[in-house]
């Protein structure tokens, strides 16, 4: 239970996928425009992540290691998260049109989301077992999640900040994405095992 | 042996996801409106949001739910409007007619006193809010060209007395003027629609008379004249009713200032100028 503890702090928070690893940015840039779309996505993503995760633990172990493919782990993955894309957007168009307009383009784009495939490879070369995956792989997504929708509320603000023309729109969001990821940088030095008392 | 195995066992996961996903689209399968698609096509694509919809597809969906008029396209006009009322299966009624934007106001330079220099912000809606502007009518045009700049079609330019101007070659009678308004002169007209109060001043007589030579002052002139009783009087301002208006002209003939303007009348054909034409006074010799 600890164990998975850890894991989550040190997905979510540690090693946050988008500032500290800076995987997933082309709709961590692209979908923060608002805080609503923001957490729409967000929730895409932690689902996506999880699922992923876990399927692609499943592939892993139970056909690859067994088959001895291992070279066809990441033409394995992809498969996985196109699949997994396809079926939510067809979840999402039926069940929640709001959310499916709302993400547009960028639901399609989670499948080339650099951050969905990391974390699946992330978890073989850690070694967790299933669960733990999973946890890695929601914890990785909440993370993810976290900074996108803190990032989504600075934007809303900065939207009436009189910042210098040359400065308008990716290049001050690519500055503030950068100060983010320094503020995260304070949890680098965060003893997690300690923290949940291991 | 271990390349067949890598065949088959990527070949049996793809089968495995296609097959998963085919019951899905039939399990999550939306019904979609055929007629959308083809209202989509029929569309300008700009989606503009001149219509209120969120884009061109948001107007195709309400139009083919029934919740929009198959006129609802302001920028495609009467020809779009055809072609979506024969998708629809519906007649394209009288009010499928172009509108064009209107600027309601002929208090230029010289017509209307500025009661302090303005040095803020050069936007009509800023102008509004820090001490309502410079001009000494409230109700006035504050000439600052939030309208022209809000057009997406560059359809409206500043005149050189103080007024923004309409072309209506590319006017596309989308509003967006009327929305940036703050004073809420523009209104949207169609050709017939050509009388009109070129004014929008609610002030009492005389303190219309100290701040603009031009401004309707109530006087109720217009009203006792006209022959159809389609003229009302709102408040010190008064109002012509197009649906009933012949547009014989008595009222532009009898307004004493001459606030009353019939924009076909003007020689060569309105431009839509709205204000060139009266400050010349060729309203007046064309009435």
């Amino acid at each position: 239970m600890k164990n998975l503890l850890v894991i989550l702090f040190t997905q979510a928070l540690v090693n946050n996928f988008m500032l500290s690893r800076i995987l997933g940015a082309c709709p961590f840039i692209g979908v923060s425009q608002q805080v609503e779309t923001a957490t729409g996505m967000s929730m895409a993503v932690v689902f996506v992540m999880t699922m992923a995760s876990a399927i692609s633990w499943l592939v892993q172990n139970l056909i690859l290691n067994p088959l001895n493919m291992g070279y066809l782990q990441t033409v394995s993955f992809i498969l996985v998260i196109a699949a997994l894309v396809q079926f939510i957007e067809m979840f999402l168009k039926k069940n929640s049109p709001g959310l499916y307009k709302a993400l547009g383009i960028y639901l399609p784009l989670i499948t080339t989301n650099c951050a969905v495939l990391g974390v699946a490879i992330i978890n073989i070369n850690e070694g967790y077992n299933l669960v733990e995956a999973a946890v890695s792989g929601a914890a990785a997504g909440l993370g993810w999640g976290l900074a996108i929708v803190l990032f989504a509320a600075i934007r809303e603000r900065m939207r009436l900040a009189p910042i210098p023309k040359c400065m308008e729109g990716f290049p001050i969001a690519l500055v503030t994405t950068g100060l983010l990821a320094m503020a995260f940088l304070g949890f680098s030095g965060f003893d997690v095992a300690r923290f949940v008392g291991m | 042996m271990s390349t067949v195995n890598a065949i088959l066992s990527m070949g049996a996961l793809g089968l495995l996801f296609g097959a998963l996903l085919g019951v899905a689209d039939k399990v999550f399968s939306v019904e979609k409106d055929p007629r959308i698609d083809q209202i989509i096509d029929v569309l300008p694509g700009a989606n503009c949001g001149a219509c209120g919809y969120p884009g061109c597809s948001g107007l195709a969906e309400a139009i083919a739910s029934g919740a929009a008029p198959v006129d609802g396209c302001p920028v495609g006009k009467k020809r779009v409007a055809d072609l979506i009322a024969d998708i629809m299966g519906v007649s394209c009624e009288s009010d499928c007619e172009p509108k064009y934007a209107r600027v309601l106001c002929l208090g230029s330079k010289d017509k209307a006193i500025e009661v302090f220099k303005y040095e803020g912000i050069r936007d009509c809606r800023a102008a509004e809010l820090s001490g309502g502007g410079a001009k000494g009518c409230t109700y006035g045009c504050l000439g600052l060209g939030t309208c022209v700049e809000a057009c997406p079609f560059g359809a409206m330019y500043m005149g050189d007395d103080g007024l923004p101007k309409v072309d209506d070659e590319l006017c596309t009678g989308c509003g967006k003027c009327v929305a940036a308004c703050p004073r809420g002169i523009i209104e949207l007209r169609t050709k017939n629609e050509s009388v009109n109060v070129m004014c929008k001043s609610h002030a009492r007589g005389p303190e219309v008379k100290k701040v603009c030579s031009i401004g309707c002052i109530g006087c109720g002139i217009c009203v006792r004249n006209c022959p159809e009783k389609c003229i009302t009087m709102e408040d010190n301002l008064a109002r012509i009713d197009n649906s009933r208006c012949t547009r014989c002209g008595v009222c532009v003939e009898k307004c004493p200032v001459k606030c009353i303007i019939d924009l076909a009348k003007v020689p060569g054909g309105c431009q839509g100028c709205l204000g060139e034409c009266a400050s010349a006074g060729e309203a007046q010799a064309a009435s």
